[in-house]
C-alpha cells in the first residue's frame, strides 16, 4: 500500500487538527487523489451547497504514487464545490508540495468551516497546528511566501497559497505551490481564501515505507522510466520545447482560437510559440527559455523556466521581476495571446508571473480579457469603465495592466476578476462569453478538432482540455490518428478519454505519462504499490466510476444536460479559415451517441443502473 | 550546407521548375532548414509530380521523425506520403517530429 492510511482534517471554524483513518473500502473504489477526495467530498457536502460559504469543504489530496520515485509521482489535487462553475472542481498540480504531504504521513487533508480570521496551517510530519497569517493576508503569493520561510526555518518546507486575486473574490484563484505550480483551475483557490486559509506550510521527513512490493515496484518503475525515455515526445519534444511546442501545431491545423474565438487562425503565432521562446532577443542576446525543469520525480521535465526581456516595458522600472520563474506553457500562452490578439512575447511572460505571483488561472484571466476585448470592441465596456485604458485586441499593455488589476483585485480588475460569463452578462452581451458551465475554454478550437467540442461540452469541471483530451488523437496521432474534423467516433474517443484520465488523475502521476505510457505500463507500478488487484480493467472501470459520481454531483447540483453545450458562435459561426473553414462543431450528431455510451438518459441522468453497476452513493 | 544547395539545384535541373511551395519544419527539425528560412519556414520549387517523401528525403528530414506531414493543414498518413503530385502551387508543406502539450 502506498496510501499512508491517514487524513488529517482541519476544522477552521474551531481552530482543530484531527487526525482520520483513510476509508479503505473508497480507495479501493476510487484510488485516491481525484477519485477519493470527491468521493469525500460527495458523502461530505450538499451539492447545493453555497461554494463560497463555510460549509463548502476544500480538499488537498495525494495519490497512492504521490512521493514515490514513480515517474512524475509528485501530484497532488485541490477539489472543493467551484465558486465558477457551482460543479464539482477538481485541479490538479505538481511542483514538490504532493510528495511532501505524503512524506509528512497524510494521504489528504480536508478543510472545513471558516477561520474567523487568517490563518496558515503548518505540518511538520503528523504535527499540525493553525498560526495566525495577519501579516501574509493582503500580500501576493511571492511576498508571503518570504515572511512564511522566515517563520517556519526550515528551506525544506513546501507551501501552497493564494494571492490577492483570490482574497479579493477573483472568481478563478487558483492555490499556487511552489511559487510557480499551480492547482490553476475552476477558483480552487477562491475557496481556500473565502476560508480565510492564507497557506499551507509542511515538512515532511518520514519517507513512505509502504509500497506493497517493493521490489516488483522497482521493476515497474525502471521499466516505465525507460518507456518515457525512449519515447520522442516524452523524451525529447517535452523537454526541449515543453507544451509550448503546441502553438504553431494548432495554428497550421487551422484550431487555434484566436480574438475570443472569432478566428481559428493567429497571424502573431510563431512569435508566441516554443520555438521563439528559444530565439535571442536583441536587447541582450538571450532567449526567453533559460532552461526547462522537473517537479518532483518526473523524467519528463516539460517546465519552462524564462526570463523577461530587462527592456521590455512592463519590468523596465520593477528589477523584482528580472528574474527567472516559471514561463509560458501553451495553455496560458494562447489565452493570453492569441485569444487577446497579443504576439509581444514579453508581454505573456511578463503577464504570466503575475498570474503565479497572485494566483489567477491564466486560461480563465487570459479568455476573460479577451471577452472584455470584444465587449470594449462593441462599445459595452468603454474608457469610463475602464479609467482610461484603451483595451483593445492585440495591444500588449492592456493585457498587463489587466493582469496587475485582477491580481490586486483593484477598479476595473473586479470586474475581469468574475470571469467571462458573468462580465459579459454583466455588459449585456452573455453571448461573447466563450464558457461551458460557466468556465473559459482552453486553446483548442472545437470548430477545427471536433471531439474536443464534446469533451468541452460534457467536462464535469465546465470547459477544460485535460477531461478528455482527444487532441492527442486527432492532431498528435496517440495513440492513434483520427481525423479532427469528422465527428463520428468521437463520442467513444471521448468517454474513452475521460474514462483513462479520471484513473490517471487518482494515482499521483501526471497525465502528461500518457503520451508515451498507456495504463498497461501505469497498472503494474499500481499495483505492486498499492493492495487491491490494479489491472488496466480495474483503473477503467475506477474512472468510469469516478466519472460518473462526479456527474451525479452536478447534476444534483442543478448542473444537468442543459447545460451540455457549447457557446452559440461555436454551433453557428463557421471556422473563418484553415482546413475547418465554414465548419461549426457537430455537437448535435455526438452528444446522444454519447449519453448511450454512458448508458445515462437521453437527458443526460445517471441511470439507476449505472448507479448500481457502481456502487454510487444515493 | 553548401553542397546539399547545389544537390538541390541539380535536382531541380533535372526534375524541371515547376512550381513553388512553401515548407515549414519545426521543433527538433528546425534546423533542417537551409539558410534563408526564417520564422521556420522557406520558399522551395519543387516538380508537379513530386512526393512528400522525396522532400522529406531532400531536406535529410529522418522518415522516422516526420511525424505530422501537413498539406495546408491537413494530415497526410504515410502510406500516402509515396504518392506523387499532391501538392500544388503556393501550397504549405509543414512538417514536426512527434510533439505534444496541453
Amino acid at each position: 500500500m502506498a496510501w499512508t492510511k491517514k487524513l488529517l482534517r482541519v476544522d477552521l471554524t474551531a481552530g482543530t487538527c484531527t487526525e482520520e483513518a483513510l476509508n479503505m473500502d473508497w480507495a479501493n473504489d476510487y484510488l485516491g487523489q481525484r477519485g477519493l477526495a470527491t468521493r469525500y467530498l460527495v458523502e461530505e457536502v450538499a451539492p447545493t451547497v453555497d461554494p463560497l460559504g463555510p460549509d463548502n469543504k476544500l480538499i488537498m489530496a495525494t495519490g497512492p504514487l504521490t512521493g514515490t520515485n514513480a515517474s512524475t509521482g509528485g501530484r497532488y489535487s485541490v477539489i472543493c464545490k467551484s465558486p465558477l462553475t457551482n460543479a464539482v472542481a477538481c485541479s490538479n498540480s505538481g511542483g514538490f508540495f504532493g510528495a511532501e504531504m505524503k512524506m509528512a504521513g497524510w494521504d489528504m487533508v480536508i478543510f472545513e468551516g471558516k477561520a474567523a480570521s487568517p490563518v496558515y496551517l503548518h505540518i511538520t510530519d503528523g504535527t499540525a497546528t493553525l498560526q495566525s497569517a495577519d501579516d501574509m493576508w493582503g500580500k501576493s503569493v511571492w511576498e508571503a511566501d518570504k515572511i512564511l520561510r522566515t517563520k517556519v526555518q526550515d528551506p525544506q518546507t513546501r507551501i501552497a497559497m493564494v494571492g490577492r486575486s483570490a482574497e479579493q473574490g477573483c472568481l478563478y484563484g487558483a492555490v499556487v505551490n511552489d511559487l510557480h505550480r499551480a492547482a490553476g483551475r475552476s477558483g480552487v483557490g477562491t475557496v481556500m481564501a473565502s476560508k480565510n486559509l492564507k497557506a499551507v506550510a509542511i515538512r515532511g521527513t518520514l519517507g513512505l515505507n509502504t509500497i506493497k512490493d517493493p521490489k516488483r515496484f522497482q521493476e515497474t518503475v525502471k521499466a516505465g522510466k525507460a518507456v518515457l525515455a525512449e519515447n520522442a515526445v516524452t523524451g525529447e519534444g517535452l523537454p526541449t520545447y515543453g507544451t509550448q511546442v503546441l502553438m504553431n501545431v494548432i495554428n497550421e491545423v487551422g484550431a487555434l482560437p484566436t480574438r475570443n474565438m472569432r478566428e481559428v487562425q493567429f497571424e502573431g503565432a510563431s512569435k508566441v510559440s516554443g520555438e521563439a521562446m528559444h530565439e535571442p532577443r536583441k536587447s541582450d542576446g538571450k532567449p526567453n527559455l533559460t532552461t526547462n525543469g522537473a517537479c518532483f520525480s518526473c523524467t519528463i521535465a516539460c517546465g519552462r523556466i524564462s526570463t523577461i526581456d530587462r527592456t521590455h516595458f512592463s519590468v523596465k522600472d520593477k528589477p523584482e521581476y528580472w528574474i527567472n520563474s516559471g514561463g509560458l506553457e501553451y495553455e496560458a500562452a494562447w489565452a493570453l495571446g492569441p485569444d487577446t490578439g497579443v504576439d509581444d512575447i514579453d508581454a505573456l511572460t511578463y503577464a504570466n508571473f503575475l498570474c503565479n505571483e497572485d494566483g489567477m488561472d491564466p486560461i480563465s484571466f487570459g479568455s476573460t480579457v479577451a471577452a472584455a476585448m470584444e465587449l470594449y470592441e462593441k462599445g459595452a465596456i468603454t474608457d469610463s469603465h475602464t479609467g482610461g485604458m484603451e483595451l483593445r485586441f492585440g495591444s500588449a499593455e492592456a493585457l498587463c495592466w489587466a493582469a496587475e488589476k485582477v491580481a490586486k483585485g483593484e477598479g476595473f480588475g473586479k470586474d475581469l476578476g468574475l470571469g467571462a460569463q458573468r462580465l459579459c452578462e454583466k455588459y449585456g452581451h452573455p453571448e461573447l462569453s466563450m464558457t461551458v458551465k460557466g468556465q473559459e475554454f482552453p486553446a483548442y478550437d472545437p470548430r477545427g478538432i471536433q471531439g474536443m467540442g464534446l469533451a468541452y461540452a460534457t467536462s464535469n469541471r465546465g470547459a477544460c482540455h485535460l477531461r478528455a483530451y482527444t487532441v492527442s488523437s486527432e492532431i498528435l496521432g496517440v495513440p492513434e490518428k483520427t481525423d479532427p474534423l469528422v465527428s463520428e467516433g468521437k463520442a467513444g474517443l471521448v468517454k474513452a478519454f475521460q474514462d483513462a484520465t479520471a484513473a490517471v488523475d487518482s494515482s499521483g502521476l501526471c497525465v502528461f505519462t500518457t503520451f508515451a505510457w498507456t495504463l498497461d505500463d501505469i497498472a503494474p507500478q499500481i499495483d505492486s504499490a498499492c493492495e487491491g488487484n490494479w489491472s488496466p480493467d480495474k483503473m477503467l472501470e475506477v474512472g468510469e466510476r469516478i466519472w460518473n459520481l462526479e456527474r451525479d454531483f452536478n447534476v444534483k447540483a442543478g448542473i444537468d444536460g442543459s447545460m451540455d453545450s457549447l457557446p452559440k458562435r461555436l454551433l453557428t459561426e463557421g471556422a473563418n479559415s484553415g482546413p475547418a473553414k465554414d465548419r461549426v462543431n457537430e455537437l448535435d450528431k455526438m452528444l446522444p451517441e454519447y449519453y448511450q455510451l454512458r448508458g445515462w438518459t437521453g437527458s443526460g441522468e445517471v441511470t439507476s443502473d449505472i448507479r448500481q453497476k457502481f456502487n454510487l452513493p444515493s | 550546407m553548401f553542397g546539399c544547395f547545389c544537390w538541390t539545384l541539380l535536382l531541380d535541373a533535372f526534375v524541371g521548375i515547376k512550381m513553388q511551395i512553401t515548407l515549414k519544419l519545426y521543433a527538433t527539425l528546425s534546423d533542417l532548414l537551409p539558410s534563408g528560412a526564417k520564422d521556420n519556414r522557406i520558399n522551395i520549387d519543387v516538380a508537379e509530380d513530386v512526393t512528400l517523401n522525396q522532400i522529406i528525403d531532400r531536406y535529410k528530414v529522418p522518415r522516422e521523425l516526420a511525424h505530422l506531414v501537413l498539406i495546408n493543414g491537413v494530415f497526410v498518413c504515410e502510406t500516402d506520403r509515396d504518392q506523387p503530385g499532391p501538392l500544388k502551387n503556393g501550397d504549405v508543406l509543414a512538417i514536426w517530429p512527434p510533439v505534444a502539450g496541453g
